[in-house]
């Protein structure tokens, strides 16, 4: 195992799929020159030069539109967002292009393409650099949606990603970058795209939890262990397609479950969690499912407020407590 | 013209009440045709036969796809191209057939042109499963990638970059290929196009990028809607621009060919405008209120299908009744097509689900 850095394993795993397969290339805003504006390309441009690792102009739709097309064109784009709040604007290329051409032509086209780059906010950033757009992505018949919480993950599911033959939101964490975790040093490493994971095994409540969350439900799950609550932690890495079997397995052992999630609640990831948990293991439950979300409420700048608004291990806490009736 | 009040705040596009009294409104400028005959062109009598035969079946086609959609015989959006099929036979003509072509919703008669069968065409009108997207397509979404015609698009000027992309991967795998995109003259407005423009002369993309002007963005006219003309958006890119005769079939031909030398020359992206007129309203469901019979009358006298036969006939390459035998085996084989249609098997339910994934185990959130 080898520590990382979450963008050194987001790094390896496109430099290992580059090296492997000539058909991969990256292109982005700041990919090359600039070693990335997040340093997740970093030293790519001198390894494969400007044939692989290309700058593009910021003109999101433009280049979203050339890689779909080069996609459908035989070859298997990786195309970074600086961030996905400004993917809105080449998300006709998403939605209505990368996810629908293969179905419209009665499966003549298919679609090996990329979308990956921070999701949902860092630290004060304002209301148009904050949002979380998995939900809003997976919403879409057609495409895969991964928010991956560790390095590990992110290195196994973003080569698993580039080699699938589908359209795939790969989404990061502005403010995880930086993080460090252990990484598999076996030799290509892969995490299918769809497995879940039980990262913390515990018996009276499930949380599940992904991306930047899992991390917030791993710090209220040790306060919750000195209350003498033991948390179980389901990570289920890609959001579509989802490992229920994984949650539902965990509720029946727990009866109970806090969804958390980065995004608004309404139409959310987690309302969809709690309506297939109702539906699937209804009878297992002994107390209604909770989430913890961020408010129906844009990001504010100001400190207070936008610790305010992004969900806490308090509010983690404070669920897990009403489940148990605790409260 | 009545002088406006200048204290008046006016939104109204230039060109509203423009027109000379009495003279008849224009969509748009057709250019001179070529006049260069065939043989200068490197056509010989073979191809001129064969180039009549193609446009006529994209006219007959779309006639007969008409009749069955006011019949109720299928339902959706039906654009038709009547008027315009001597750019997509030019075209076709002028490329590889290995270059790659994609398109907008306007798109049967380049399937047509690009190996679709008439079968499989008006199934696909139908929704039946021998159509040539199974069904899954429709009016707006034919294609067909063995023969690189890669479909068209329904979202105005969506498609344009993807058009780019198709150029981007010919010159990545340096194959020698390379891409044209064609939409109408509503998608020039789109920031799609101007995104793409930038990157591809940035990129030294492989790609010819053709505005079909049929003078109407749905019932906005062009001038209406876009404040110069629209081969002059080329220089704003540093591309090459030229602006083409649509109604004549040696016009696209010879243009097509010339600019097809030199963007696979020098991998560079070109744009060519090519003028035409569209005889049916935008879709079916279009009352055309935005244009005169008169004005339509006047481009039916340039028909490009018409003058090709005109052409056939003083160049002594075909006599009236061989004209004849290719309109009525064209006749025969759609309306063929449309027995074949309307007595093909719908899809399977279970289709639903095929060909969202590339996997064979498909998940869906049910």
């Amino acid at each position: 195992m080898a520590e990382l850095q979450f963008r050194e394993a987001i790094k390896e795993a496109i430099d290992e799929e580059m090296a492997r397969e000539e058909k991969v290339f990256i292109m982005g805003e700041e990919v090359a020159e600039y070693n990335g504006a997040y340093k997740a390309t970093e030293g790519l441009l001198d390894k494969y030069g400007y044939k692989r690792v290309i700058d593009t102009p910021i003109s999101e739709l433009g280049f979203a539109g050339i890689g779909v097309g080069a996609a459908m064109n035989g070859l298997r784009p990786i195309v970074e967002f600086m961030t996905f709040n400004f993917a809105v604007l080449a998300a006709d290329q998403i939605i209505n292009h990368a996810s629908k051409a293969g179905y419209m032509t009665g499966g003549q086209i298919s679609m090996p393409i990329v979308f990956r780059g921070p999701n949902a906010s860092a630290g004060q950033l304002g209301a148009t650099h904050s949002v979380a757009y998995d939900s809003m992505y997976a919403h879409f018949p057609g495409l895969k949606v991964i928010y991956t919480s560790e390095p590990d993950d992110a290195k196994g599911l973003l080569k698993s990603a580039i080699r699938d033959d589908n359209p795939v939101l790969f989404m990061e964490s502005e403010q995880m970058y930086g993080m460090k975790g252990e990484v598999s040093d076996e030799e290509d490493y892969i995490i299918p795209i769809g497995k879940g994971k039980i990262k913390r095994e515990g018996s009276d409540v499930t949380v599940v939890a992904h991306g930047k969350m899992y991390h917030v439900a791993k710090q209220a799950a040790a306060q919750l262990e000195k209350d003498g609550v033991e948390v179980e932690i389901i990570d289920p890495r890609t959001v579509k397609p989802l490992d229920l079997p994984l949650i539902i397995e965990s509720i029946k052992k727990t009866n109970r479950c806090v969804v958390v999630d980065e995004a608004h609640p309404f139409a959310g990831f987690a309302a969809e969690i709690g309506f297939l948990i109702q539906r699937e293991a209804f009878d297992y439950l002994d107390a209604p499912v909770q989430r913890v979300t961020l408010p129906d409420v844009n990001a504010p700048f100001s400190k207070p407020l936008f610790d305010a608004w992004l969900p806490s291990a308090k509010n983690v806490i404070d669920a897990v407590n009403q489940v148990t009736y605790r409260n | 013209m009545a002088k406006k009040k200048t204290d008046e705040v006016n939104f109204a596009p230039r060109g509203i009440g423009d027109e000379k009294d009495g003279a008849v409104q224009k969509g748009v400028d057709l250019p001179s045709p070529t006049k260069k005959k065939h043989k200068s062109l490197g056509l010989s009598e073979d191809d001129l036969k064969a180039m009549y035969e193609q446009m006529y079946l994209q006219r007959r086609f779309e006639e007969r796809a008409m009749q069955q959609y006011q019949k109720g015989k299928f339902g959706g959006f039906l654009h038709l191209y009547i008027g315009q099929e001597a750019i997509s036979t030019g075209t076709v003509y002028a490329l590889n057939d290995d270059d790659d072509i994609i398109t907008a919703y306007r798109d049967h008669g380049w399937g047509l042109c690009r190996g679709i069968t008439p079968k499989e065409g008006m199934a696909e009108l139908f929704g039946k499963a021998p159509g040539c997207s199974k069904g899954k397509g429709g009016s707006m979404h034919f294609a067909k990638t063995e023969n690189h015609f890669w479909g068209g698009y329904g979202i105005v000027g969506g498609h344009i970059p993807i058009g780019g992309g198709l150029a981007f991967a010919n010159k990545y795998n340096q194959n020698g290929r390379i891409s044209a995109t064609f939409f109408g003259d509503g998608a020039v407005d789109q920031g799609a196009l101007h995104e793409t423009f930038n990157i591809a002369n940035l990129w030294k993309l492989p790609a010819i990028f053709a505005v079909e002007n049929n003078g109407y963005s749905m019932g906005t006219a062009a001038r209406r809607h876009t404040v110069t003309e629209i081969v002059d958006r080329a220089k704003a890119y540093g591309m090459k621009g030229k602006v083409v005769n649509g109604m004549d079939v040696f016009s696209v031909y010879e243009a097509m060919k010339e600019v097809a030398e030199d963007v696979r020359k020098n991998s560079e992206p070109y744009f060519l405008e090519i003028r035409t007129y569209r005889y049916r309203g935008h879709s079916m469901s279009d009352p055309q209120k935005y244009r005169t019979k008169e004005e339509l009358e006047e481009y039916q006298k340039v028909d490009p299908i018409e003058r090709l036969k005109t052409y056939l006939k003083d160049e002594k390459i075909l006599k009236d009744s061989e004209i004849q035998e290719i309109e009525d085996k064209v006749e025969d084989e759609v309306l063929e097509a449309v027995d074949f249609a309307d007595n093909a098997d719908f899809p399977e339910e279970s289709a639903l689900y095929d060909d969202m994934f590339a996997e064979d185990d498909p998940y869906f959130h049910k």
